[in-house]
């Protein structure tokens, strides 16, 4: 029940081999609308295990664990779940952690639930308070560009890095009878 | 608070890191990371200071990544209620190669001693088992310790999960290194991994 701001291009797919090429093996997520494309993806996938999660700071450790047996992953959650994972979240200072995560951005651009709108609004601010630098794609097309340099200043500088997918870009949810 | 019944936790842990060959321990925040500093500085000891309700997930994490070494994570009951759900994601993952132990002595020890649901409603084994970790089981004696050290070893049959009843008297803290770079970069080097 999304309406969809886009017609053709797939950037869950470019986010998909974006992945693929920074060899990522382990892709903890809590459902979201906005990532059911990316997690099909995944779940199909060879190379990658897509591991549900209950609540989203067992991703966090899980990716603790990842890396210190060698393997890189990420974090897939909707903007709610950034709330949950506050305390866990210090493994990735503690760990200096390549830790990336993408999140789907609920409680904004023309959002229908107002109880989306608190934990919404602080996404950005509590992930920057956590030692997270702070991506945003807002458009299709500059996704590939924005994930890529995400993927690559995580795993190449350990510089942990959430990227933000606007709700702009997903389409408001919309509720109907 | 003593009882003659119940297991003293550093001879537990120490028998299922006696023989540990190449496996990693994860040990959660609190008494669980000092007794296994105590069993004896290791290269794959994976202390935790913090995060608290994290050590399953760590195990589960680094589990999935070396599927063919055995991954213990030891654990108390309070860090384990808090990352309980850990436990379903576990048994949906089901890997072959961990095995998780909680040192149960029903109360918050690192803050007091305040009882923990364990001593109260709450069944760990029972909560494991309905997860869907079929190998879940409570120790009570020596003996089933050494059991569940032996089968850790196995890769190809877990996950199992083990609540053991421990005395919950508060013992001496043995410290272990609690930079966390430190702590993963040697994990990592243990198995070959450079810097970056």
């Amino acid at each position: 029940m999304h309406a969809r701001a886009d017609t053709a291009a797939s950037w869950p797919e470019e986010i998909f081999s974006i992945l693929q090429r920074f060899e990522v093996r382990q892709v903890p997520y809590v459902p979201d609308a906005g990532h059911s494309e990316l997690i099909e993806r995944v779940l199909g996938s060879s190379s990658m295990r897509g591991i549900a999660l209950t609540t989203e700071e067992e991703g966090v450790a899980l990716l603790a664990g990842a890396w210190a047996g060698g393997q890189r992953g990420v974090l897939l959650m909707q903007s709610s779940g950034v709330g949950n994972c506050i305390n866990m979240l210090s493994l990735v200072q503690i760990f200096r952690l390549p830790f990336l995560t993408l999140v789907t951005m609920r409680g904004e651009w023309g959002e229908f639930n107002p109880w989306q709108v608190p934990m919404g609004s602080n996404t950005q601010g509590i992930l920057e308070l956590s030692g997270i630098k702070v991506l945003r794609a807002a458009h299709p097309d500059e996704v590939r560009e924005v994930v890529e340099a995400g993927a690559a200043q995580a795993y190449n500088a350990c510089t942990p890095t959430a990227v933000l997918l606007s709700q702009r870009l997903i389409g408001a949810k919309v509720f109907t009878k | 608070m003593s009882k003659a019944n119940l297991l003293d936790r550093r001879a537990v842990v120490a028998e299922l890191l006696r023989d540990r060959k190449g496996a990693f321990a994860v040990g959660g925040l609190g008494a669980s990371t000092y007794d296994i500093a105590a069993a004896g500085d290791h290269d794959r000891n994976f202390y935790l200071w913090g995060g608290m309700g994290g050590a399953v997930m760590i195990g589960l994490g680094l589990a999935l990544a070396q599927p063919s070494l055995p991954v213990v994570v030891i654990t108390g009951d309070g860090e384990m209620l808090m990352g309980i759900g850990s436990l379903a994601t576990v048994a949906l993952q089901q890997p072959r190669n961990l095995s998780i132990i909680v040192l149960d002595n029903e109360a918050y020890g690192e803050t007091g001693g305040q009882a923990s649901h364990t001593g109260g409603t709450a069944d760990l084994v029972g909560v494991a088992k309905a997860c869907g970790i079929a190998d879940s089981r409570s120790i009570s004696t020596m003996a089933e310790v050494e059991a569940f050290a032996s089968s850790l070893q196995d890769v190809t049959a877990g996950p199992r999960f083990a609540s053991a009843k421990i005395d919950g008297a508060n013992l001496e803290r043995v410290l272990s290194s609690r930079d966390g770079t430190y702590i993963v970069n040697r994990i990592r080097g243990s198995i070959g991994h450079t810097p970056i």
